[in-house]
């Protein structure tokens, strides 16, 4: 139960980032989905993030941020293993299967069902 | 007109008098609908690591559900209204992420399979994309310049 | 003949009569204070057509054919269609009418295509170029999302300045003999554009437009705005609305009490989470032909100044970071006693 509460107030917190980023600044809501990627990447190689996933588990991994973190593991893991190679290799492969499901299903939706008015 | 404001006095009065959404509302929506969204995420993680996934698998597999989830969602009509009341809430959580695939690859469908669906479904996450494998591959290199001094 | 009168103002000198109207709109529209005005009301927003681009030039048509039945005409009595809206290209409307093989004015006004589209209609009727002209526009919410901003099923917040683009579509049947309210003057606005780049604050962008138009119009003809019962604009919605009074007030012009804007109009405001209000060309289209022209008819209103505005850009033009060219167009209705 403490992981849950964990996971919620650590996602939920993230998302407060980005809500107040959007209502307080010019920023546009895709580029706040971009710097949140990027950050993720950042905080992902200093170290940071994976501190911040020990603590809130999913809600670290769930946002924006944590897809980031995936990125700079894969390709810090990658370089271990293969050297240069892994620079291009790592961060696509520790990502594709959030790509390629994303990919899947979005195909799927968009075959058997449509945009409604409410 | 006989009495005339510069460009800048107006943006000025604009800016001024415009209606923001600014306040907690917003803020407490963010929060709730984000923490709702990674909890239920946490209790699939959890489940999993009980049936003995290991956490790298576990951690990966509980992505993939939710990206369905919000796909899910997406399809019957219900996300939209999500995002609407969470804000970044339901936009920063990777069922947004695919919320963002999903929606234009239904709405383009009428343009055609090849350029309507598949040109079209990276409109709004193209750059997430960009910029996150970029990131990387940038991170990798400093990354591996930095192993070899060591 | 027409005539001109200070820099902006044409003066038609037969001025033409407004036979009738009609407007068809959505479910939506049809959920809101006039609903009772509109002619028909569709719930389906796909209106039995595959796409909503195909929806809304089967409105058009439709819309079209209603003005007639309503008038008792044919569409072998018009001599112009004059109509737009505010797909690329103009395409609702061109695909529209592409079988009723009438002499056919394509026009982009953006959100002031009706009040364009009877300026151009009267004057042509004035100017002896046609006996009778169908003056008409249209909008649908999901084809202007798909043209302007997101995927429908994209989950994102409105920001608190932005609008609803009504779905629906309005028809003026202008003549040149009848009895109605007659177009008296038409005031072409000049574009203006003051710096503005927010695309989801089209009120904010727009309203310097309407302001420069309404002086213009009250200067050109040497009227004061307590000459009209009503001075309508189109779709500021309630932030635009806000900043045109003031603008107005700081050029000593008083709108209070004689000034309405149809965004704030169609939608309730409290109830239709529309945020500012209605917009898109099919807003002031529908609540004229529907509301405004009932009242005339019922000399409930008698001088009515319909200024439409609208925001001239593109989604192409805003991302390469420039700001929003906006129009505002004066047609002076009036109830000339016989």
């Amino acid at each position: 139960m403490t992981d849950i509460i964990k996971a919620f107030v650590t996602g939920g917190i993230i998302c407060v980032i980005a809500q107040l980023l959007i209502d307080y600044t010019k920023i546009t809501p895709a580029r706040i989905m971009v710097i949140f990627v990027v950050s993720g990447v950042i905080l992902g190689v200093l170290g940071i993030y994976p501190a911040i996933v020990e603590f809130g588990g999913a809600g670290a991994t769930i946002p924006l941020t944590g897809f980031g973190n995936t990125l700079a593991k894969g390709v810090m893991k990658a370089v271990n293993e293969t050297g240069l190679v892994g620079v291009l290799t790592g961060g696509v492969k520790a990502a594709a299967a959030g790509i390629s499901s994303a990919i899947t299903f979005g195909y799927i939706m968009a075959i058997v069902s449509k945009p409604k008015l409410k | 007109m006989s009495k005339k404001l510069t460009k800048h006095e107006y943006q000025y009065l604009v800016e001024k008098t415009m209606p923001t959404s600014r306040g907690l509302r917003n803020v407490l929506a963010a929060f709730f609908t984000g923490g709702l969204i990674c909890a239920i995420g946490q209790v699939f993680l959890m489940g999993m690591k009980e049936l003995g996934v290991d956490e790298e698998t576990a951690y990966m597999l509980t992505t993939v559900i939710m990206i369905f989830l919000g796909a899910l969602l997406t399809g019957l009509n219900i996300y939209d209204k999500i995002g609407k009341f969470g804000g970044a809430g339901a936009s920063i959580p990777v069922t947004g992420f695919s919320n963002s695939i999903v929606s234009p690859a239904m709405e383009y469908k009428k343009e055609g399979y090849v350029m309507g669906v598949g040109a079209r479904m990276f409109l709004i996450a193209g750059p997430v994309l960009v910029y996150g494998i970029f990131a990387s591959v940038v991170a990798g290199l400093i990354y591996y310049l930095w192993v070899q001094a060591m | 003949m027409s005539t001109r009168t200070g820099k902006q103002t044409v003066v038609l000198s037969n001025p033409p009569v407004v036979i009738g109207g009609a407007a068809i709109v959505g479910k939506k529209e049809g959920d809101g204070p006039l609903a009772r005005y509109f002619d028909q009301i569709i719930d389906d927003e796909y209106f039995g057509e595959k796409t909503f681009e195909k929806a809304e030039s089967r409105l058009l048509r439709d819309t079209l054919a209603k003005t007639l039945e309503k008038c008792g005409k044919s569409a072998q009595d018009i001599d112009f269609i004059i109509s737009g809206d505010l797909q690329n290209q103009c395409t609702a409307a061109s695909y529209a009418f592409r079988d009723v093989q009438v002499s056919f004015i394509g026009i982009y006004g953006a959100c002031s295509t009706m009040a364009e589209s009877l300026a151009l209609g009267a004057m042509l009727i004035d100017g002896g170029a046609a006996e009778m002209t169908a003056c008409m526009t249209s909008s649908h919410f999901c084809s202007a999302e798909r043209q302007f901003r997101y995927p429908l099923e994209f989950g994102s917040q409105r920001t608190p300045t932005s609008q609803w683009t009504v779905t629906g579509a309005g028809c003026i049947l202008l003549g040149k003999q009848g009895n109605g309210p007659r177009i008296t003057h038409v005031t072409c606005g000049a574009i203006i554009d003051m710096g503005i780049k927010d695309a989801n604050n089209m009120g904010g962008a727009m309203a310097p437009a309407a302001c420069d138009t309404i002086l213009r119009h009250l200067q050109d003809t040497g009227r004061s705005l307590d000459y009209y019962d009503l001075v309508l604009t189109g779709d500021l919605g309630s932030f635009g609305r806000s900043i045109l009074t003031r603008l107005l007030k700081d050029n000593g012009v008083d709108p209070e009490g004689r000034y309405e804007d149809c965004g704030c109009m169609i939608f309730d405001l409290e109830r239709q989470d529309v945020v500012c209000g209605g917009s898109g060309c099919g807003c002031s289209a529908t609540v004229l032909s529907a509301y405004i022209l009932e009242l005339m008819n019922q000399k409930k209103l008698n001088r009515v100044l319909l200024v439409a505005t609208g925001a001239l850009h593109s989604p192409t033009w805003i991302q390469q970071g420039e700001s929003i060219p906006c129009i505002a167009h004066a047609v002076s209705l009036e109830n000339i006693p016989e």
